[in-house]
């Protein structure tokens, strides 16, 4: 159950072994062990800390530790998220402070609202959302969804035409014999899905290039904040994922961070652990590539949805020691 | 010094290494008792011939405990995945073709290439609440190859053989596995996916960037390059 909630990248990381039991797995990261555990009862609000070690394989020949320490907290509160995002920035500064330090901060949940906000498809939609961890798959997709569109679905008519017909099961038989554990019917719903496909209109030029420029802003959080009220009139589903950054930055302004000198970057956190879903943020030691980024963290909501019975607005962040000794022990 | 060339002990590899290097003038020949693994090579100077299984000749070469060795590019992009640190490729020999891809059922009409594949993993663990099952031995260039096609429902299960059998035996979806004919894939009732060729692998003589190079070593390869009619061989 664990092990599944990890996607095959962070599997391919994992040192993963087998017993009796079934497989078990040398932990990657706390988060996910500690939203298990809270999610097996404990009440809101709560705050967990917790210092050890997790284990990642490397490339070999990269020179980059298997074993490596993570100190971390993590909150569960719903009552005031953007208070709650800025509690957790403000202490990993704190805790990684520095002179010289990269911070990044992004919002995953812009990307979201923008994919929501599509006049298109659900289909489309959970598609695009399953891929928004990966930008290069995810303009793939948008190049199915608009200008391949008619090609694609030109390229699907005769197979489209024979289900409509009733003879898929022809099809089926004619192609092979029923073997794995995909049953027709599973094949038959594909299907479906791919006749209404065909039939939805493509995205527009003007519907993609909306979507890629929230992903693509950057600037400090305050441009970022004014560009993202601009997009609003042809956007107005943006309005509510803008409004929480906003009561963040403010939040975050409030702790002694001004949005007109924090660094905010939509796409940041893109390519990191698969279950930030909101607030992402990380602080690096600049001009020191060696060197893996000091502190990393996010908002995570839908983990829990995926690990409870119940949806529990969670933040949570993490710092490397090791690396912040290497940092602090050269200066 | 001598160089260390490693052949597959037995099999058709190792006969098609021999007429490889018999049409090139150089004799590989076992010595002693048929079953002993010794043997030699005639026709140039200060070369060893050592005959591991052929499974070994990747970590072998990677240890450096052999100067040359023949194997799959497969195997060594496998086990190695900055393989271009461990060896230098330095020729290809035409024969052990075998493709590396990606075969789904062929019953799934509405899958051909891997975007479709990428859907019906989602679908798959919607409704059967597990990632679909994706069984290899090529753990390494599967992942890879499916990061860049940006599939991540899915999980590997490992298969050192008989790969073909495991959709029919319900222990995975879909396969990626050598084939050279494909008729083993249609056999077992399933089909090689449009844009699904991971990888087309040949057997090629390769040698160690780890081995010991020093005591002349690299003349000598130089005069197995020539005799053999290698061209200009890679730095190593």
């Amino acid at each position: 159950m664990l092990l599944d909630l990890y996607g095959e990248d962070i599997r391919a990381r994992a040192f993963i072994t087998a017993d009796e039991g079934g497989e078990r797995m040398l932990r990657p990261d706390f988060t996910v062990p500690i939203v298990r555990l809270h999610m097996q009862g404990a009440a809101e609000p709560a705050r967990y800390a917790y210092a050890g070690p997790v284990w990642r394989r490397q490339e070999p020949g990269s020179g980059r530790p298997t074993e490596y320490l993570q100190a971390g907290i993590e909150l569960f509160d719903g009552t005031d998220p953007a208070e709650a995002d800025a509690e957790i920035f403000a202490l990993i500064a704190e805790a990684v402070d520095h002179p010289g330090l990269e911070i990044a901060t992004g919002d995953m949940g812009l990307i979201l609202a923008a994919i929501d906000a599509l006049p298109t498809t659900e289909i489309r939609k959970r598609a695009l959302r399953r891929h928004v961890w990966r930008p290069h798959a995810f303009r793939r997709l948008l190049e199915r969804f608009g200008s391949r569109q008619p090609e694609l679905a030109a390229a699907r008519a005769d197979l489209i035409a024979a289900w409509r017909a009733g003879a898929a099961p022809d099809l089926m038989a004619e192609a092979g014999a029923p073997v794995g554990l995909r049953s027709a019917e599973d094949i038959d719903r594909r299907l479906a899905r791919l006749a209404e496909e065909a039939e939805t209109p493509p995205l527009t030029p003007g519907q993609v290039r909306d979507l890629e420029t929230v992903a693509g802003l950057h600037g400090s959080a305050s441009e970022a904040l004014a560009a993202l009220r601009g997009l609003e009139a042809t956007m107005p589903a943006l309005a509510p994922a803008t409004d929480r950054l906003a009561a963040r930055l403010a939040a975050l302004a409030r702790a002694g961070f001004p949005a007109d000198t924090l660094p905010f970057e939509a796409s940041f956190g893109r390519t990191t652990l698969e279950y930030y879903d909101g607030f992402v943020f990380g602080f690096r030691a600049s001009g020191r590539p060696d060197l893996p980024p000091l502190a990393s963290g996010g908002r995570y909501d839908t983990l829990t949805r995926i690990l409870g019975d119940r949806p529990v607005p969670a933040v949570g962040g993490i710092v490397r020691p090791e690396a912040l000794l290497a940092l602090k022990g050269e200066t | 010094m001598t160089l260390k060339l490693g052949v597959p002990s037995k099999g058709r590899l190792q006969a098609d290494a021999i007429e490889w290097f018999g049409a090139r003038g150089v004799t590989l020949e076992r010595t002693g008792l048929a079953r002993e693994y010794a043997g030699r090579v005639r026709g140039v100077p200060g070369v060893e011939l050592v005959l591991l299984s052929a499974a070994e000749i990747p970590s072998e070469l990677a240890r450096g405990r052999i100067h040359l060795g023949i194997t799959g590019q497969d195997l060594i992009r496998e086990q190695f995945p900055r393989w271009q640190d461990c060896v230098a490729e330095l020729a290809p020999l035409g024969f052990g073709r075998a493709d590396l891809v990606v075969a789904v059922p062929a019953i799934w009409i509405d899958v051909v290439d891997m975007g479709d594949l990428d859907a019906v993993a989602a679908d798959f663990r919607e409704v059967h609440g597990f990632r679909l099952r994706v069984a290899t031995k090529y753990h390494h260039l599967v992942r890879d190859f499916f990061r860049r096609h940006g599939i991540a429902d899915y999980q590997l299960v490992d298969s050192q053989g008989a790969t073909e059998g495991t959709v029919k035996n319900l222990t995975a979806e879909a396969i990626a596995d050598i084939t050279s004919t494909g008729s083993t894939l249609r056999d077992n009732h399933l089909k090689v996916l449009e844009d699904g060729l991971i990888l087309r692998s040949q057997a090629t003589l390769f040698a160690s960037r780890s081995a010991d190079w020093t005591g002349r070593r690299r003349d000598r390869l130089a005069d197995l390059g020539r005799r053999l009619g290698l061209g200009e061989l890679p730095e190593i």
